[in-house]
């Protein structure tokens, strides 16, 4: 992607750390609950108090398996657990249980949309995925003066697994694309439920360009950006550390083999990236197997059983809902990114209504736009499907208008009840066509000019009554009235 | 009445007829302690108080005629690297001096529950490195039968309580010999059991792959009632073995089947292999062949390596172990860190001092070995092929086990060494192993019984190896033998 803008290809690898859903931690029985009060969540085990021992928490193993078996990759017949060992005061062991040789999920991919190219995917590759316990948190109130330092270990022991990709991506739109793609495909499996606020999906970015000078491709230093937890962060923070390494390459003509790799971090409301206190060696984390735990064998029936298990993923479901609902790969794209919820409630309206291609336009209009006016999720939506369902079938069946079906729409968003009883509160009554005929007549005769334009074949003329019937009987079908109109003017003619 | 504080079994049948109480006996234990534990230093905390109001509840419940534990009354002491609830647990080191633990420790929970009467903790050697309990942060245990002898370690104090009569039951713990090697020293009978058969949930782990918790006693039947109440699968302790418990105290009165005892003559040749150590081996020999046992001449091919091997394994894991104690969290925190922080900040600071204050120069020295062996570019070399090399020694001993059922040999190249004699030289410490890490580093129960007395009436120990989960036959040939001899009789003057 060179352009004079930008004389360089941006590198980008991710490391994206995801909280399993499980509601114990990986090797205690402490729950993972948000925002218990400080040290509260807490045992011997998740302490590292001296002689308290790890016991694995099976459930991540099987949520980090299913992850792996979504992502295309090798689960190996055997997986350990390693120590990797640092100081740091909100790890309270002095070393972080984590996989080092031997991951659970070896390999694998994850095809997104090319963001320069709608038409085309992309396929990023990774490297690994494998289970760690998470650190506590350490707050630091440094105001008046004083240096207080507070450790709240409640998230010591939170399984996390960490998914660690090939330097593939080529742009922060593909950073982002990728990681929103992922997203979506963690909470379809319903293996993680990625709040990023809460933190149980934070990134990792390793960061470099590849500049083309004088025929000769030049590599600058990796920065790896640590720790960011929204995808706006991260796509800004990779487009701003491309422009700072550009510079600094320009500045200084450091190369990849004059650096290693360097820790910056990002501070969002400065929008820059900043370089975090460099360590005087490079880390020695001292790997050695945990001899707490056992190994974990994994047998091919465990894993196949899993994978047959498995739930629908992504863009399996695009595929499907264009295949099943006849609806274009726009809609079905909508829909899907909108998680697995958003595709279940589509399926009932467009079976229970008949009518795939309304639905998805109701779904994607109306029901959409009101769940994000209402910061509302599918599940604690007023409608339900049943109930769309039977008021687009109404409208299929031309027993109410568009217009006439949105007021309903409204009336149940605010009252709830059933479709009969919102089309009785708002009044709506069946016109018989004698009734719609003579109201035809009386304004075609109040109004020559739409008659004669119509036979001069503007047909669009008509429009221009339709809200004159309306307002005189607000229960006028306007599809009908338009056709009547149109015939009454044939036959005088 | 004089109480038999020298023998589990004949306490538990006076508390049984009633002819002796729990108080009673709980009491004369801690007559016993206040009388030799001046001189002997056994203790590092005496629990008066709570072992008086166990031994009551445990009268009460006997005169209400209520279902009482297998230990029913009788006093015992656990060293001090087991976690306790009601008595600090300080590992003998100034790190976790003040440390009262949380929870008390599968086998401790499991005495509670038996209705054994806990009156203390035992000194040892600093976080249980070393052969003579001379690196206790709390003051020297000395040798019962010679105050200027070293009683072993580094279950020293377990050693010596027994020795001196204070109570008839210890449990130890033995990473490289630490309960057979005190246990030959102090004259009793002591049992490293199979990797596995009991829980370490609540040891204080120095070298978890090879950490086992045993008990100590003067004769194999007593060992073998401590057994039945400590030994069996838990669910904190991933590495504990899932297999059934037996009654180890059953059949202790004959040999089942022909007995084939493997002799490793490289180990009767050794350089350093004291001649009256030798002759007791050669004795014990002798009194198995008169009862009918068949002798078998054996290899160990790799036994050359058990000490290195173990001081690359044992000190790697140590130096992961330990470094949950950073001054942060529990144990000790050096209040001169924060002053001088200076360049390294206060963190690093805390770090640096806290270690550098509480622990001693054999467990600074293990650490940093261990810091070495797992460093980035020596992992391979030491740690790595440390591994590789222990392996061959377990398939030396699957391969000797197919032609004997048990080994006999020494348990320690000398008898009992003065004070201060090896303590400024690492290496000739570290050779007091030289028998007893091989069961470890295999994972196989080993045990030391009394063999003999040098001619300054010093105790020999005898050590016994068996195949994984065959203490019941190690404690069969160790009754046999004892039905023999009487040097387990013998008391110090």
């Amino acid at each position: 992607m060179l352009s004079v803008d930008q004389p360089y290809e941006i590198v980008i690898g991710l490391e994206v750390h995801v909280q399993l859903r499980t509601t114990t931690k990986l090797f205690c029985r402490c729950a993972t609950q948000f925002g218990a009060p400080p040290n509260t969540n807490v045992c011997p085990v998740c302490l590292g108090m001296p002689g308290a021992l790890p016991v694995i928490n099976e459930h991540a193993v099987q949520l980090a398996l299913q992850t792996g078996l979504a992502l295309g990759s090798t689960i190996p017949p055997m997986t350990k657990w390693d120590r990797k060992q640092y100081f740091y005061p909100d790890l309270p062991k002095g070393y972080q249980i984590s996989q080092f040789d031997l991951p659970i999920c070896d390999g694998g991919h994850l095809t997104i949309a090319d963001p320069a190219d709608e038409s085309q995917t992309r396929t990023i590759r990774l490297i690994r995925a494998h289970l760690e316990e998470d650190a506590g948190k350490s707050m630091h109130d440094e105001a008046n003066g004083r240096a207080d330092s507070r450790i709240d270990l409640n998230r010591c022991g939170t399984p996390l697994l960490e998914i660690v990709s090939q330097p593939d991506m080529r742009s922060a739109a593909e950073a982002k694309a990728f990681l929103t793609e992922l997203k979506l495909l963690l909470t379809y499996l319903d293996v993680s439920d990625c709040e990023m606020q809460e933190g149980s999906l934070r990134v990792d970015a390793n960061v470099n360009l590849k500049i083309e000078k004088a025929g000769d491709t030049i590599a600058t230093p990796i920065v790896e950006i640590k720790n960011m937890n929204s995808f706006r962060a991260v796509e800004r923070a990779i487009a701003h550390e491309a422009q700072r390494q550009y510079h600094e390459w320009e500045e200084t003509g450091l190369t990849i083999k004059d650096r290693t790799k360097r820790t910056f971090g990002w501070d969002d409301a400065a929008e820059r990236t900043v370089p975090q206190r460099e360590k005087e060696e490079a880390a020695d984390y001292r790997y050695l197997p945990d001899p707490d735990l056992l190994p974990i064998c994994l047998s091919v029936e465990t894993v196949e059983a899993t994978r047959v298990a498995l739930a629908e993923f992504p863009a399996v479901a695009r595929q499907r809902l264009q295949s099943d609902y006849e609806i274009k790969a726009y809609d079905a794209d909508v829909i899907v990114n909108q998680g697995r919820g958003v595709v279940e409630y589509f399926e009932a309206v467009a079976k229970g209504s008949g009518d795939a291609r309304r639905a998805s336009s109701w779904i994607q209009q109306d029901v959409l736009r009101t769940m994000k006016e209402q910061g509302k999720g599918i599940a604690d939506f007023a409608v339900s499907a049943d109930t769309l369902a039977e008021l687009l079938g109404q409208v299929s069946a031309g027993k109410l208008d568009n217009a006439r079906a949105r007021d309903v729409f409204q009336h149940l968003l605010e009252k709830r009840g059933s479709v009969a009883e919102a089309i009785k509160a708002l009044g709506i009554e069946s016109v018989d066509a004698g009734e719609i005929e003579s109201l035809c007549q009386e304004l075609l005769d109040a109004n020559p000019q739409v008659v004669e334009d119509v036979r001069g074949g503007k047909m669009q003329a008509i429009g221009s009554l339709i809200g004159q019937a309306k307002k005189k009987n607000p229960n006028v079908n306007p599809k009908q009235f338009r056709e009547i109109c149109l015939q009454l003017i044939q036959s005088a003619g | 009445m004089t109480i038999p504080l020298d023998s589990a079994a004949k306490l538990l049948g006076l508390l049984a007829s009633g002819e002796l109480t729990a108080r009673q006996a709980t009491q004369a234990s801690l007559d016993r302690i206040a009388a030799t534990d001046p001189e002997v230093g056994a203790f590092t905390f005496v629990n008066t108080e709570a072992a008086l109001a166990a031994a009551d509840s445990i009268d009460q419940r006997r005169r209400d005629g209520q279902p009482l534990g297998a230990l029913a009354g009788v006093p015992i002491a656990v060293k001090d690297v087991l976690c306790t609830t009601d008595m600090p647990t300080t590992c003998s080191s100034r790190m976790l001096e003040k440390h009262m633990s949380p929870y008390d420790a599968t086998v401790v929970a499991r005495l509670r529950a038996a209705d054994a009467v806990i009156v203390g903790k035992t000194n040892m050697d600093e976080f249980a490195m070393g052969a003579s309990t001379e690196t206790s942060a709390f003051g020297k245990t000395t040798n019962p039968w010679n105050p200027s002898l070293t009683p072993g370690g580094s279950s020293g104090g377990a050693a010596a309580c027994v020795a001196a009569g204070d109570v008839p039951l210890s449990l130890g713990s033995d990473t490289g010999g630490s309960i057979r090697q005190p246990a030959a020293f102090c004259g009793i009978t002591g049992l490293k059991p199979t990797y596995g058969r009991v829980s370490r949930y609540g040891l204080i782990a120095f070298a978890s792959s090879l950490d086992q918790v045993g008990p100590m006693a003067f004769d194999a039947v007593d060992c073998a009632t401590l057994l039945n109440a400590i030994a069996g699968v838990d669910a904190s302790d991933s590495t504990s073995l899932p297999v059934e418990t037996p009654d180890f105290t059953a059949g202790l009165d004959r040999i089942e089947g022909e007995l084939r005892i493997g002799i490793v003559k490289h180990h009767l040749e050794a350089e350093g292999l004291d001649p009256e150590v030798r002759q007791a081996v050669d004795d014990a020999i002798e009194v198995f062949r008169d009862a009918g046992a068949k002798i078998v001449e054996v290899e160990l091919p790799h036994s050359d390596y058990w000490v290195p091997t173990y001081y690359v394994i044992a000190p790697s894991e140590a130096s992961s172990n330990l470094s949950r104690y950073d001054g942060a969290h529990y144990g000790h925190r050096s209040p001169v860190a924060a002053s001088e922080a200076g360049d390294r900040g206060p963190l690093v600071a805390t770090y640096c001092r806290s270690r550098g204050e509480a622990f001693g120069a054999e467990v600074k020295r293990r650490i940093m070995i261990g810091m070495y062996a797992l460093s980035a570019g020596y992992g391979d070399k030491y740690y790595v092929k440390a591994l590789q090399v222990r392996r061959l020694i377990r398939q030396d001993f699957d391969s000797a086990f197919q032609n004997v059922d048990l080994l006999l040999g020494p348990v320690t190249p000398t008898p009992p060494f003065a004070m201060g004699e090896k303590i400024d030289d690492p290496l000739q410490m570290y050779l007091c192993d030289l028998f007893t890490v091989g069961a470890n580093l295999a994972g196989i129960p080993a045990l030391s019984m009394p063999g003999g007395l040098t001619s300054n009436n010093l105790p020999i120990g005898i050590q016994l190896q068996a195949p994984p989960l065959q203490e019941a036959k190690l404690l069969q040939a160790a009754a046999a033998f004892q039905r023999a001899t009487d040097w387990h009789t013998k008391r110090p003057l």
